[in-house]
């Protein structure tokens, strides 16, 4: 309680302030504004994987009921081809620009008319020929084209002698991993409407980030960030998806200008699959020598994944490697491979999620080899720093959430020899895995108005993509200002809030909420003086100290229990337990629910989730949710996911993100768990029964007949 | 989805001649298949005759204890019906393994019988298929078909056919009774569906425009002691990659009735004879299931990515036939079940 008598906010667990609006049905997702005169476009995406548009053919389209028009490269107006996002120029950006297909899925056309029906229909009267060119699809580390990738994020590692540690190691496991292209499948397809007013574009759009997609727009668009406006009030998940600036709402705004009126775009569910970036697949060699005695001497993680020649991309695979274990020798490596395909786009928990499959298996393969306990191993081999530069740690609870996370799971019971345990003709076993998630703020910036009535307006222009964003603003608003969060009006969703990083990189929530925290201190300054509203704005800019003495990160503990039945390859999880170290928890209701959410992410990416591409055409085969599985709920068991006490001193309210780190780690502890079911290592995600199913029957079905 | 009639009727007869009179007719039963088909433009149909409104919903007894199923029954009163779930467990078992309770709930019999293969391919016109566009090629022979056919394809089309229902059905010698203008007919299950050939666009006996009325599934001991088992690729709603219905009839340790059919791993449901023939009158061991097993795919043609598929339905014969064996064994005071497998598909699909 504080001195006005206010219990604090933050720390409760407060259900969603709009969770009744969503389960009502009632709150407005974009494609449920109303708009007059409105239009609606239809996307038209390239069949072929490379190539040049020989011909579009509006003829029979352009004379059907409804239609406004078609725009493609032969009439669409230009847009910047120097455009760029936070990874650099993207010329996927600037759409129907030239003749030339860059991958299949790629947007050629967009097909205008009164209702979304008639749009439809004529889109499949439109006649598109192409001249093929020869392209490359197949992805491999092993690639010619393989490069070294871009070191935005920082260089990769290389400390001690790798080689020299190697040659003295007891064991060594050098072994490769493969995940597949996946999908982030938002439930709210990707949707925006369009409009232009006297030079300014006005939009609604789906996506994470309103703020630094109308940076985007502008760009593109020739005009300046002033005059782009756009708002995401409720946006139906995300999961990266939506960080981009999408199809929809770039083809909207030009249709809009093109056709003067305002244009909807909404995608079904194949045209997302087909030409919104995805998870790129990635293959990963990794080799770790230890000794005996279970100290790690080399560990070296060469990670690759494919993107396109359009644009820049990170899949930052390695963070593992350079934060988990300490180890005289650490290299890590990171490679990009051009293809004609799909460009990709950050999907939750990029680069750690692959990577931590990867790289939190070859730990368990060198306990293996080594018939040491890989919780054992893990804990044995905690570093006091950073292994690689040397900095302390700001906070690392990652022992306790081993140790509690073993406590909980009843761990010390376990025998750690392969196939040892069988139910009726199930094998059962248990695997663990740790993962850690790069922590910290982006500038943000927000404005408190204490108004006449005794409320306080908070505008910010965060994101709530459903994680929970907006409730726990009001918290941290309520808190900092020291009135009940009755009092507080939050306004998020909206980018003439002032600059946001929006949601994304598990910093979000904590990048406004310093921003809050710091304009509501300005505030309180200010209180004194009687005159109604008093208003204050903060930008967190220079406040951000970007060079800090210590390495922030957030930490898990993942346990898996699964059962495999070797006759059919079903493997299915039976318990699923995550400890994690994510700073002062805001809310631990909606934080719980984030991280679980995330679980079940990691679990349906270790069982189900791989997209398909044909190996000839390079098409998506698995455009659908008949053809890429997500894990069903019959598929998702006791998922239980708790905090350890933590607090982020580099904070001012001690905070951290917890967006992506309950996807890390999963895959690895559910892939640790069905080696120790059935003694066979799967390296390839997703642990499908077609990899999974042995040629031998199990000999005790027997025993069954005999008695007979 | 372009722009079509609708009409709904309650005489077989109004519904018979509407659709022989108009080109592009389509009778449209729970629309579970055929709208999305007509959404992704695969179906185009002129006009839609609802046949959900003919007195063709009932399901019965027949004189020799069989049952009756009429065709616009739904595949949710199918299951739930005692006596089917009485005298053939495995057909309830097997529809609740398929899609979700919502769309059982709409789902028909006829509509069942008549879905169209998931193949990827099939499903979206800008791709070559032969089932779809006869002539324009198989994309899936050399393509994505992780989950096609094993068994008695062509170089036409690899394509599976994704019934649930069907592949008891099957294994019960069901018999399709239809309605023509010129008169009834009926067509044993077992013949229904065509081998593939060369023209995998024709995929029934079924003459042009009739009308599926309903299914006789005959009177059969053997089928009370049934069971259905499907393997996924997650634990519900997916087609089945592998699945088995099987009845065995087991006295004094002798098999004296054994019913054994495939789903997923062919154009059809694949009725297993030659494991029935090879186990039927003789001792139940597992030396002699495991034989049935492997004789029964040893004529399994995989594909280049699908030969998992041949290691599964053969384990998949074994688990089922060996779990019947052992709980007709504990029937008659032997040894208990394997817990672990059996019927535990009577949850949701
Ligand atoms: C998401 C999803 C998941 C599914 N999962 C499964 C699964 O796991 N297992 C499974 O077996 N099935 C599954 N299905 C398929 C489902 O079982 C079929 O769609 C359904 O049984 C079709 O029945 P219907 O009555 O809706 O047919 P409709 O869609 O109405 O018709 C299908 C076809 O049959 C024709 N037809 C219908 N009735 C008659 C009649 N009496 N005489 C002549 N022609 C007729 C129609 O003209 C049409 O061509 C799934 C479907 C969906 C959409
Ligand atoms: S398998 Fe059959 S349905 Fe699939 S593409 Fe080939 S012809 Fe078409």
């Amino acid at each position: 309680m504080n001195a006005n008598g206010i219990t604090a906010a933050v720390g409760e667990p407060r259900p969603r302030v709009e969770g009744r609006l969503k389960v009502t049905g009632s709150a407005a997702y974009v494609a449920d504004v109303p708009m007059p005169d409105l239009a609606h476009g239809w996307m038209v995406t390239a069949t072929v994987s490379r190539g040049r548009i020989r011909d579009i053919d509006a003829t029979d389209a352009l004379a059907m009921p409804g239609v406004l028009g078609v725009l493609d490269h032969r009439n669409a107006r230009r847009l910047n081809p120097d455009a760029a996002h936070h990874f650099g120029p993207d010329r996927g950006l600037p759409m129907l620009q030239d003749d030339a297909v860059p991958y299949a899925g790629r947007p050629i056309a967009l097909v205008v008319a009164r209702t979304p029906e008639q749009a439809r229909a004529a889109a499949s009267a439109l006649r598109v020929t192409y001249d093929a060119e020869p392209h490359d699809t197949e992805f491999s580390m092993n690639h010619p084209a393989a490069r070294p990738a871009s070191t935005l994020f920082g260089p990769e590692a290389d400390t001690g002698d790798l080689e020299a540690e190697l040659a003295v190691s007891t064991v060594v496991v050098d072994e490769v991993y493969r995940t597949p292209e996946e999908n982030h499948s938002a439930m709210e397809p990707h949707v925006a409407t369009a409009w232009w007013e006297d030079g300014h574009l006005y939009a609604l759009d789906s996506n994470q980030g309103p703020f630094s997609i109308s940076q985007v727009m502008a760009m593109l668009f020739f005009i300046d960030r002033d005059r782009v406006h756009i708002r995401a009030e409720h946006v139906g998940g995300g999961f990266g998806a939506k960080t981009i600036c999408g199809a929809q709402i770039i083809l909207a705004a030009m249709a809009a200008e093109h056709f003067r009126r305002p244009v909807r775009v909404a995608l079904t569910r194949r045209q997302v699959f087909l030409a919104i970036g995805s998870r790129p697949p990635t293959e990963q060699r990794v080799r770790i020598g230890a000794g005996a005695d279970g100290r790690l001497r080399a560990v070296h993680h060469h990670a690759a994944f494919a993107l396109s020649p359009l644009a820049e991309y990170i899949e930052w695979c390695t963070e593992q490697a350079r934060t988990l274990y300490a180890a005289p020798a650490i290299r890590t490596e990171l490679s990009a491979v051009p293809l004609d395909r799909l460009p990709p786009c950050t999907m939750r928990g990029p680069g750690a999620t692959p990577g931590s499959f990867a790289f939190e298996s070859a730990v368990d393969e060198v306990a293996e080899r080594l018939r040491i306990d890989p919780l054992r191993l893990r804990l044995l081999n905690q570093p006091a720093a950073s292994p690689v530069s040397g900095r302390p740690w700001s906070t690392r609870r990652l022992i306790t959430c081993l140790e509690e996370g073993a406590r909980r799971f009843g761990w010390a019971q376990r025998d750690p020899r392969p196939r040892l345990r069988r139910e009726g003709n199930l094998l059962v076993g248990t695997g663990v895995a740790a993962a850690a998630f790069v922590a910290g703020v982006f500038p943000a910036s927000a404005t408190i108005a204490a108004e006449t009535d005794g409320t306080f307006s908070v505008r910010v222009g965060a994101s709530d993509i459903g994680t929970g964003a907006r409730t726990a603003l009001i918290a941290v608003a309520a808190d900092a200002l020291g009135v009940s969060t009755e009092r507080i009006r939050l306004h998020i969703g909206d980018s003439d809030l002032g600059p946001n990083p929006g949601a994304g990189g598990s910093r979000g929530t904590t990048s406004c909420a310093f921003a809050v925290t710091e304009a509501a201190k300005a505030l309180r300054e200010k209180l004194d003086d009687p005159a109604r509203p008093v208003t204050v704005t903060v930008d967190t800019t220079p406040l951000i100290n970007w060079r800090p003495a210590e390495e922030r990160n957030t930490y898990s503990a993942v346990f898996a229990e699964v059962t495999v039945d070797p006759a059919t390859g079903e493997v299915r999880v039976r318990r699923l337990l995550g400890m994690f170290a994510v700073g002062r928890v805001i809310n631990p209701l909606l934080a719980r629910s984030q991280l679980i959410g995330g679980m079940i992410g990691g679990l349906s990416m270790a069982l189900h989730e791989e997209s398909v591409r044909d190996p000839i055409t390079g098409r998506l085969v698995t455009a659908d949710f008949a053809g890429y599985h997500i894990s069903a709920h019959a598929d998702v068991p006791n998922v239980e996911a708790d905090f350890v006490a933590d607090y982020e001193p580099q904070d001012p309210s001690g905070f951290n993100g917890l967006g992506e780190i309950g996807n890390a780690g999963v895959a690895a502890a559910i892939a640790n768990a069905v080696w120790h079911a059935t003694g066979t290592r799967h390296r390839t995600l997703p642990i499908s029964l077609g990899r999974v199913v042995e040629t031998a029957a199990p000999r005790d079905r027997q025993e069954a007949i005999s008695a007979v | 989805m372009r722009e079509f009639a609708y009409q709904r009727t309650t005489q077989i007869r109004d519904a018979l001649s509407s659709v022989a009179r108009h080109d592009g007719a389509r009778f449209l039963a729970g629309g579970t298949n055929l709208v999305d088909l007509m959404k992704a433009g695969v179906e185009s149909p002129a006009r839609l005759v609802d046949i959900r409104s003919l007195a063709l919903g009932g399901i019965s007894e027949s004189p020799d204890g069989g049952l009756v199923l009429g065709a616009t029954a739904t595949n949710s009163a199918v299951a739930a019906d005692p006596l089917v779930r009485r005298r053939y467990p495995a057909l309830s078992q097997a529809i609740l393994a398929g899609a979700s309770g919502q769309l059982r709930n709409m789902a028909t019999v006829g509509g069942n019988l008549l879905q169209r293969t998931r193949c990827a391919y099939f499903a979206d016109p800008s791709e070559p298929c032969n089932k779809r566009a006869p002539g324009s090629g198989c994309s899936a022979l050399g393509g994505a078909h992780h989950n096609h056919a094993i068994l008695g394809w062509t170089e036409h089309c690899v394509a599976t056919h994704p019934s649930d229902m069907a592949v008891p059905l099957t294994a019960f010698d069901a018999v399709v009774r239809y309605e023509t203008l010129d008169g009834p007919g009926e067509v044993p299950l077992s013949e229904f569906y065509l081998p593939v050939g060369d023209r995998p666009d024709r995929e029934t006996a079924l003459p042009d425009r009739a009308l599926i009325t309903a299914v006789v599934v005959p009177a059969a001991e053997v089928a009370g002691k049934s069971r259905y088992r499907k393997v996924r690729e997650r634990a519900s709603y997916a087609f089945a990659t592998v699945s088995v219905a099987a009845a065995l009839d087991v006295q004094d340790g002798v098999v004296r009735d054994v019913r054994l059919a495939l789903g997923g791993v062919a154009s059809r449901p694949w009725r297993a004879r030659l494991a029935e023939s090879a186990l039927r009158g003789g001792p139940v061991t597992a030396e002699r299931i495991s034989a049935a097993a492997d004789l029964e795919v040893a004529a399994a043609e995989p594909l280049r990515d699908n030969g998992y598929k041949v290691t599964l339905a053969r384990n998949l014969i074994e688990a089922v036939l060996t779990d019947l064996a052992a709980s007709s064994g504990a029937a008659s005071g032997g040894a208990a079940g394997n817990g672990a497998a059996g019927a535990g598909e009577e949850s949701d699909g």
